[in-house]
Order: structure tokens, then sequence, then C-alpha cells
């Protein structure tokens, strides 16, 4: 085999990986030629991270084939990986934030002088000579800290060109730049892969796919739906292609019976928000979508009082200035369950018990003194009311799977009376199973106990099959609200990624 | 219904393995607590001078009067803290009460002014970690060093003599009661009384929560802030109460005292299975630790290991008592 004519730099066939529980990969093929941008687009779960790590040597396939540049990888590891010339730059940026852009580039690789010190005359010319061939202008010796993202990205680009990288990955790198910056990064993507250089560019936006890609591939469920000439394809078509999902009987009917309103908030903003403006009802299940880095997650927690804001109008159960801190939206029955379950959410070292207690402990005392009958009495009637699974209430909350431990979070705030329910990914991390029975406890709260429940994810299906209505974010803004018959994943789509306003 | 068959074989279980159930979940303690017994019956075959009255209430004294600032200690580090100041609370308290004592000031009075001023020490160190949000290493540090200076300024460098101090407060270092020295007393009211409010209170309950994820805390709608001043200021006070019975012991007021006890209260605390990385542990393993200490020192003096052999000792302890955590952690 003559490998290195090889026209192919990257084929991966029927790649399979399973993770405990969920098959997270299922006989993916993906092909990449020299000097090719594919565009690799897909749902959050879909199974593109997972591709990229195999890809990166980060995991290891179950099943599958590697080959680059025509030779077959039986083994992998993330070095091995690199120096076969895969890099892989991700949405947040690995680089050290105190050094200078040279050493960025070249950390712990740093060129030597025969007496074995650091060659700093040699590092900063090198690392100059490829900046500049990328076409941009960074001094090799400022901090990386003082640079924009945009050019930080370039420093990851630059320090992957000197590892002589010859596949380029860019996960959702426009997720934090701006118009300006991501057509300067086209040009570099343009003017590399016209040098031979080849890309998977992965992204949400589809304007950005077809501005810049060759090739589409779309991915859902760990399956390739389809791949195509990105300029055979259309819009609607890729939309479809990326959702394409009936609704299957894992959500509960709801009974919509929206009552009086219990929160309401206009004109919020912050350094991510800008006039935000959205309510919630009791019984009300409401919906907030958008791309990552949209200000979903901003928005709840500007809400809920964990992040610093400011509003034209709140009214939060009588409330009626922002609350200060969550300790404040808390005593007014407003409570958060935030998007990163063990480092937010949980005390994972502490016992079921102890966590469910911890947010009003007044439940578990008399007089003042925490009474184990009564603690235990509480900790197993909501162990009882949400399905925790868990031998007893002193069991460690780290040892639970992820849905049990989601509930563990729900049942705590339940136990701090919460009338209101800001609910940050409500199923991440979590297998079918759990899945289900989490959205039948937001809808019994919602239709029996006339909970407000506003809940920001990812998987549109989620939003769909359970809120009454839906709010689209998109920059810190919130461009759109979707009543329960007009939602649709295309339409939430559109309105996320701003390709074109649809009549709501 | 699955669900409750299933509950109800798991309580059957739970009831016929009750013991072993209940040493599995104290399998910290237990340990401990077997490693206590191990060295006391080691002590007591290498040395007959170990199992004698007076020799044992001395371990007892040292037990009582170390572990009060480790039970401080305890405190601080469940919240993941550190204070590496209260060896300087003891030298100013130390300093201050003499100075009172031999002006001529009521003990109830130079008392409760010995207790405040261990309280304010800690509640500006616990001001300085919160507001001010200075690390806690540091502001301990620095308080460490400021304090000792101001022991050594107000003292002039000397020690303040108090021989002919009051009779009631001589009897705080020196009295017994029931068999057993005042200042023994005062330890298990202190022991009892703190881990009352770490197992009953809100507070101590917050303490843990503060130590195990202070983020989860905060968005769970606790006063992380608060709490950890209680934290320092418990701390800074229950050195007050060690200098007290310092002084009355001693008949003197030292700018030096309590040096290098802030990381003798620390080692205790540590090996008495409290996570330096927080959230983990309790008085109880504190109080042990203090007697695994206390009674370690003492076989080293009976058989006459040199005291700077014994901080080598001591020293690999507490690497060894840190690596043990880290090797469970890991796991």
């Amino acid at each position: 085999m003559m490998a290195t004519q090889s026209a192919s730099a990257l084929s991966m066939t029927n790649i399979t990986k399973r993770f405990p529980g969920v098959t997270a990969l299922d006989g993916v093929n993906i092909s990449l030629d020299r000097g090719e941008v594919l565009a690799l687009v897909g749902e959050n779960g879909a199974g593109k991270s997972t591709l990229m790590k195999i890809l990166s040597g980060a995991y290891k396939a179950d099943e599958g084939e590697i080959s680059l540049f025509g030779t077959r990888v039986d083994y992998t590891s993330p070095l091995l990986m690199m120096r076969m010339g895969v890099a892989i730059i991700y949405q947040e940026l690995l680089l050290a934030p105190h050094l200078t852009v040279a050493e960025n580039i070249y950390l712990g690789r740093m060129p030597r002088t025969p007496l074995g010190t650091i060659d700093w005359a040699k590092a900063r010319a090198d690392a100059g000579a490829i900046i500049e061939r990328l076409g941009f202008d960074i001094d090799p010796t400022t901090t990386v800290e003082t640079l924009s993202v945009a050019y930080r990205q370039i420093v990851e680009i630059a320090k992957a060109l000197s590892q002589n990288a010859k596949i380029l990955v860019l996960d959702e790198p426009s997720a934090v730049l701006g118009d300006a910056e991501l057509e300067k990064l086209f040009a570099i993507i343009r003017r590399l892969s016209s040098e031979g250089m080849s890309f998977i560019y992965i992204s949400h936006r589809l304007e950005e796919v077809f501005a810049i890609s060759n090739r589409t591939q779309v991915m859902r469920d760990g399956k390739v739906v389809g791949v195509k000439a990105t300029k055979e394809l259309d819009r609607n078509e890729l939309v479809r292609m990326m959702v394409g999902r009936e609704l299957s009987d894992v959500y509960p009917s709801r009974q919509s019976s929206a009552g009086e309103t219990l929160l309401e908030v206009a004109g919020l903003s912050n350094r991510v928000l800008k006039d935000a403006s959205i309510y919630v009802r009791e019984g009300e299940i409401v919906g907030v979508c958008g791309l990552a880095g949209a200000g979903r997650s901003e928005l709840l927690r500007a809400i809920a009082g964990a992040d610093e804001a400011r509003a034209s109008h709140f009214n939060g159960l009588g409330f009626r200035s922002l609350f200060s801190s969550p300790r404040k939206g808390l005593s007014r029955r407003v409570g958060l369950v935030p998007e990163d379950r063990r480092k937010q959410g949980l005390f994972v070292d502490q016992s079921v018990g102890f966590n469910i207690s911890i947010a009003k402990l007044s439940n578990a005392t008399t007089g003042g003194v925490l009474a184990g009958p009564k603690e235990k009495e509480l900790a197993q009637r909501y162990m009882s009311r949400l399905r925790i699974k868990t031998p007893n209430k002193d069991e460690i909350v780290g040892n639970l799977s992820g849905g049990n431990q989601q509930k563990c979070v729900l049942a705590k705030l339940l136990n701090a009376e919460c009338r209101v329910l800001l609910i940050d990914e409500p199923t991440r991390g979590v297998d079918i199973g759990a899945k289900r029975e989490i959205y039948q406890v937001l809808a019994d709260l919602a239709d029996r106990e006339c909970v407000g429940i506003v809940m920001v994810s990812s998987e549109l299906p989620e939003i769909i099959g359970l809120c009454d209505r839906t709010y689209v974010m998109r920059n810190g803004e919130v461009v759109q609200e979707l009543s329960r018959e007009a939602m649709t994943e295309e339409r939430i789509m559109m309105a996320a990624t701003g390709s074109e306003m649809v009549e709501a | 219904m699955a669900n409750e068959l299933g509950a109800s074989a798991t309580r059957a279980h739970a009831t016929r393995n009750g013991i072993f159930e209940f040493v599995r979940k104290r399998a910290g303690i237990t340990g401990l607590f077997l490693v206590l017994l191990l060295l006391a019956l080691t002590a007591s075959l290498i040395s007959e001078a170990f199992l004698n009255p007076f020799n044992l209430v001395n371990v007892l004294r040292q037990v009582a009067l170390y572990g009060i600032v480790s039970i401080g200690l305890t405190f601080v580090i469940l919240t993941a803290g550190i204070d590496l100041s209260v060896g300087s609370i003891v030298a100013v308290v130390s300093v201050v009460t003499a100075t009172l004592l031999n002006a001529g000031l009521g003990v109830p009075v130079v008392i409760l002014a010995g207790l405040g001023l261990g309280l304010l020490f800690g509640l500006i160190n616990g001001i300085g970690i919160t507001l001010v949000r200075i690390p806690p290493f540091i502001m301990t540090l620095g308080t460490m060093v400021i304090l000792r200076g101001l022991a050594l300024t107000l003292a002039d460098g000397r020690p303040i003599d108090v021989a002919n101090s009051a009779a009631d407060f001589a009897w705080i270092g020196r009295g017994s009661a029931f068999g057993l020295p005042v200042a023994v007393w005062i330890f298990i009211v202190v022991a009892v009384f703190s881990l009352f409010i770490l197992r009953f209170t809100p507070f101590g309950r917050n303490v843990y929560a503060v130590g195990s994820n202070a983020e989860a805390a905060h968005l769970s709608g606790i006063n992380v802030e608060l709490t950890k001043i209680g934290v320092y200021s418990i701390s800074g006070f229950l050195a007050a109460l060690t200098a007290l019975i310092f002084v009355s012991r001693l008949t003197v007021g030292e700018p030096t005292a309590g040096t290098g006890l802030e990381l003798e209260a620390i080692a205790i605390a540590v090996i008495g299975g409290t996570s330096l990385f927080g959230g983990q542990g309790g008085v109880l393993g504190t109080v042990i630790g203090a007697a695994i200490l206390a009674i370690l020192a003492n076989i080293m003096n009976l058989i006459g290991i040199s005291p700077f052999t014994q901080q080598m000792v001591k020293g690999a302890i507490i690497i060894i008592a840190v690596s043990m955590e880290v090797f469970r952690r890991r796991r």
C-alpha cells in the first residue's frame, strides 16, 4: 500500500461504543479526505463527542476500525493519535492563561539550546512564524489571558500546527466567537484546507455548516442518519435529519390547567442576559431552549438569585425585587436545580437523608434540635414519593445512579416547599428508564400540586413532550415564545439558530 | 409492589446483621478505637509506670489540653478551612489574663475577658475569610504572626508571673473534682457539647454541608459566610479556653505559650479522621486522635526517647494518617 499517497485522511468504520446501559455509538462510519472540511452535526447526545473522543484516543471503541492516511491504527492513545496528526480543539480551550503565546504553543516541548536550557529566541521566532502563516499578527510574548477568545483559538490552532497536525477537529468553535471572529476562523480553515489539511467541524449552527463545509454528516441517537455533499442539502432537510424522531410514550399525559401567575420577570439583564422576560403560572411547565451559550442557564440562575442581574419588573410569589441570593429565593419558595448535579446540586459524600433535609432543616427539628425519627420520616416520605432507589436513607448519595441523584436534588427543593422550580437539564446523564420517572414526577408536581416549573433542556423532544409553552433564547435574548400547539423541533431550531423567523 | 418487597427484604437483612452493619458504617472510628486500645495495651506492657494512676491522670490532662484546641480545629477543618492562629491566640489571651489578674480584677471578669478576646480574634479570622475572601491559610497565617507579635509586645517579651492569683482561678488548671483534674472535666464538657452541636443542630449540619460542597450549600440556601464565621469564632473561643487553663496551671502568662500548638491540633484532628478536604469526620475521632498522640508521647517519655526524636515520630504519623485518607478517597 502506498500509504502516504492515499487521498483518504481518515476512515473510521463500524465504530461501536457501549457505556453501562447505553449504546453511545452503533456501527458508525465516518470518512474524511485530504483537504476536506466535513461538518458533523446532530443534537446533544447524538454521539458526536463520543466519536471524537475515540478519534482522539481518549476512549477506545468496543468494535470497529480506524485508519489514518491509509494505515490501519490498531492501538490508540491520546499521545499516539496526536503524533499521527490528529488534533482536537475543544470548546473550553485548554491553554495556560498565565503563560505567553510561545510557551503555550510549545508547552512541554520548548526548544532547547545546546546547554539544555530553553531557547527562548527560537521559541518566539518559531511561534511567530506559525502565527504569521495563519495570517495573524499576535506577539508571541504576550500572555494568553490578555487575548480575546478568538485569538486564543488561533493560538490553539497554531499549537496544533506546531505538532504537525494533519486532521483538525473543531468542537463548536462558534459558541464563543462573534461574527467577525468567525469570518477570520473561516479564512484560516479555507487556507489550511487548500494546503491539504483536513477538518471536522462540529456545530449546531446551520449557516456555518453551509458556509464552510464540503460535506455534511448528520448523527442521531448514536447512528449516522445521512452523509451528503453540503451544496446538495437544503436547510429544512438538514433540520429534519437532525431532529426526525417520533415522540414516543416516554412522556406522561399532561392536563393543562394553568392558574395564577407565580413568578414573572421583565427586562432581565446581566453580563449574559439581554432584556429577557418570562413568566410561569401555577401548574405550568415552561421550557427554555436555545443553543449552548445562549444564556439559558444564566436565565435560571439570575431568577434564582445565584447570579447578579437587574430587571425592570419582578414579581416572585409577591416578592417585588430580584432575589439577592439563593437563600432569599428559597425563603420565597423559588428553588434552582442546577445544571451540574455533582458540583452544584448534591453533597456527594453525604447521605441521602442529609441531602434531602439540608435546604430546610427546620422540617426535621423539634425545638431547634435535629430529631432522628422526624428526619427519618421526612427522608422516607420523599424517597417513596419520588421513588428514589436506595437501600436506606443513610446510603451515600454518590453511590446512587444519576437518575436517583437527580431525584434527591428535587426532593431537597420539595422539602424546602418550593412553589416554583427552576430546573436546568432535568435529565442530563440519566438513563431512559429514570428519565421517564423524572418526567412523571415533574408532570405530577405541576398537575397535582400546582407547582410552576421552568425547565432548560437541550433535548427538544423533552421540551415538546412535557412543556405547556416554551421560550427560545439566542445570544442572551428571549427571541420567541411558542405555545404547545406551535412547538415543533423545526421551529425551535430555526429560532434558536436565527436562520429565519417563523410565525408563532 | 416490587419496591416494597425489596425494602422489607433490606430491612430484614439489616436487622440480621445489625451489629456488623453498625460497625461497618463506623469502620473509621472503630479502627481508630482499636488503634488506641492496642497502643494502651502496648504502653502497659512496655512500662509498668504507664498504668500508674498518676501517670494516667497526666496523660488525660495532656489529652484535655490539646483536645480542646483540636475540637475547635475540627469545626474549621470540617468546612474545608484551616486555622493557624490558635497558638498565637493562646499566647495573647495568656498574657492579657495574667495582666488582668495582676491588676486585681475579679476572676469571673478575667475569664469572660479572656474568652471574649479569643472569640473576637476568631471573628476577625472569619470576617477576613468570608467578606474579604482571603484564603483561610493566608488569613490565619497573618493573624498567627500578628498575634504572636502582640503577645510579645504586651508582655515585653517576658513571662508575666501570677503566683499570687486568687485560689478560685488556680482551681481551673490545678484543682480536681470527682477524682479527675478540672481541666479534664472542662474537656469532657466541650467534647460533649461540640458533639451535640455537630450532630443535632442545623448549624452543625451546615458545617458539614459547607465543607462537603460550598457551591451546593450556597444554592441550597445555606448562609455559607455565617457558617464559616461561626467555626472560626468557635476555634478562637476554644483556644482562649486553653489559654486560661495554661495560665492557671503554670501560674504564668507566657508570650511564647502555644507555639506550634496549631500544628499539633491539626495533626490530632487529621489523625482522628477529619478530612482536610472538608465534610468528613467529627469530634469523636478528634478525641480519640488526641488520646492516641498523648499516649504515644507518654510511651516515648517513659522509655526515654528524647523530645527531639519525638518530633520526628509525630511528623511521620501525620504523613501516614493523611496518606491513609488520600488512599481511602482514591478507592
